[in-house]
């Protein structure tokens, strides 16, 4: 019984440790609004590398914080441009490795049919109670939405009808549970090949916000993590690009 | 400590003042039924009194949400009444902070109740008072203990709550940013030094709350069963 067992055990361990030598593992924390598009890049990337992936999703600050205290993540895939710099600077990254995956289109979007015009006038009329924006302080579509307002000259009339999600997934669960009537949220999280999964929207023109430049960073424990750089050049690369488009970023 | 700090403890002392006050009053006759009650509906009440303490906030969160939002419902409800929606309110806050923290409120008196026994009301009965006359001046005294554990467990659970008011509260100044929410976001915005405030005095409160019950009560605690 012991014998068998310890065969069992023998078999296990090489299956393991051969499957390690080929194929590596690599954990990606991931700004919640590129949630829907990682997750299809990433099946691929395991389809086509024999590499597996793990994926956390989170607001861009959260991540930061649990890098910063030690999070065991190799890739880290940012919402804005200033959090990877600032973890180059703090030498949490691997210099040199940063790079634009993604620049992110606003939309200020309703789960009613009809309910956002093609212009967002809607937003001056003025006739909603909530309209759900990103926490401006730390999440850089919230951060957008305020620039968009103020350069409409809406800000201090909208500013009281504000609800604020923690990070854009959770804004757009206020929107699209109704509610709040409106919601600035990303495109990608509505929008899928050229058309809206549902309700109404009005693509907020790009000049009325700073870009949102969305910077990726291989992270410093992933010095010698194959997976990771595979990763990183497959996100580069064409595939990923025809899925990044397909929710409505540009590149 | 700046102005929204205040703010967000003046909320928050307000939320849970309230929140205690009415799960006394709603409470009371809960524990008193669950207490006495011999019917086989004792069980599924008491399980759903007690569910808050097993489920995430995110599901209570989420499916207040969901229930009261305009196709919920009780959205439906709260708007042909002309009440409006709930989520992103006080109101909306206090009655998400009920639910959550009834059974902190509940088991206890129901113990006090259950530990009683039924003789008082007996002899308070042989003696002529009314039932509700014996509840009044017998049983409400004599569970008296129960009731200020209730009392403290239900106040500090309410401000120790963060889940279910990030859900449904959509973080605005003095309505919904409660101090939970407030150190929350203090953190992600990386202002560690304002975060340190709010949060120490956290800690010192839920010590001092912990303090009042453990040491009235020798080293008992307080008991699920």
């Amino acid at each position: 019984m012991k014998a068998r067992f310890n065969q069992l055990f023998a078999l296990a361990a090489l299956v393991l440790a051969s499957s390690v030598a080929q194929a590596e593992n690599v954990q990606v924390a991931v700004a919640a609004n590129f949630t829907k598009p990682m997750e299809a890049i990433a099946a691929e990337f395991e389809k086509d590398t024999g590499h597996k992936v793990q994926l956390s999703f989170g607001s861009t600050g959260k991540l930061y914080a649990q890098v910063a205290n030690g999070a065991p993540f190799d890739v880290f895939l940012s919402a804005d441009d200033t959090t990877p710099m600032k973890m180059d600077k703090e030498l949490l990254s691997l210099p040199g490795t940063r790079f634009t995956y993604a620049i992110g289109t606003l939309v200020l979007w309703s789960a009613k049919e009809g309910y956002v015009d093609a212009k967002g006038e809607v937003l001056k009329k003025g006739e909603f109670q909530h309209v759900a924006v990103a926490n401006p302080k730390t999440a850089p579509y919230g951060t957008a939405a305020v620039q968009a307002l103020t350069k409409l000259g809406l800000l201090a009339g909208i500013q009281p009808k504000f609800v604020q999600g923690e990070n854009i997934t959770q804004t757009y669960q206020f929107a699209a549970t109704g509610n709040a009537e409106l919601g600035f949220v990303a495109l990608s999280q509505v929008y899928k090949d050229g058309k809206l999964n549902s309700g109404s929207a009005w693509v907020v023109p790009a000049d009325y916000y700073e870009p949102i430049r969305q910077d990726a960073v291989i992270l410093a424990k992933a010095r010698n993590n194959v997976a990771a750089k595979a990763l990183v050049d497959y996100l580069k690369g064409p595939k990923a690009a025809v899925v990044i488009k397909s929710y409505g970023y540009r590149l | 400590m700046d102005e929204s700090n205040l703010a967000a403890v003046w909320l928050t002392l307000k939320l849970a003042c309230l929140v205690t006050v009415l799960l006394l009053i709603i409470g009371t006759p809960i524990a008193w039924w669950l207490a006495r009650t011999r019917s086989w509906l004792k069980g599924p009440v008491g399980a759903v009194v007690a569910l808050p303490l097993v489920l995430p906030p995110t599901v209570l969160g989420f499916y207040l949400l969901v229930v009261m939002g305009p196709n919920g419902v009780v959205g439906q409800m709260t708007q042909s009444l002309g009440l409006g929606l709930l989520p992103f309110t006080f109101p909306g806050l206090v009655i998400a902070s009920v639910l959550y923290s009834m059974p902190f409120v509940v088991q206890p008196i129901q113990n006090a109740f259950e530990a009683m026994g039924e003789r008082p009301m007996e002899v308070a009965a042989s003696l002529r008072a009314s039932p509700r006359d014996a509840f009044f001046t017998v049983a409400l005294p004599l569970a008296r203990p129960g009731f200020i554990t209730a009392a403290i467990l239900g106040f500090a659970h309410t401000v120790g709550e963060f889940g279910v008011v990030l859900m449904i509260g959509g973080n605005i100044p003095d309505k919904t940013r409660v101090v939970s929410v407030q150190i929350y976001d203090h953190v992600e915005a990386m202002e560690y030094a304002q975060a340190h405030w709010l949060a120490g005095g956290m800690v010192v409160f839920s010590f001092l709350v912990l303090l009042a019950l453990y040491g009235r009560r020798g080293n008992s605690g307080w008991s699920k069963s």
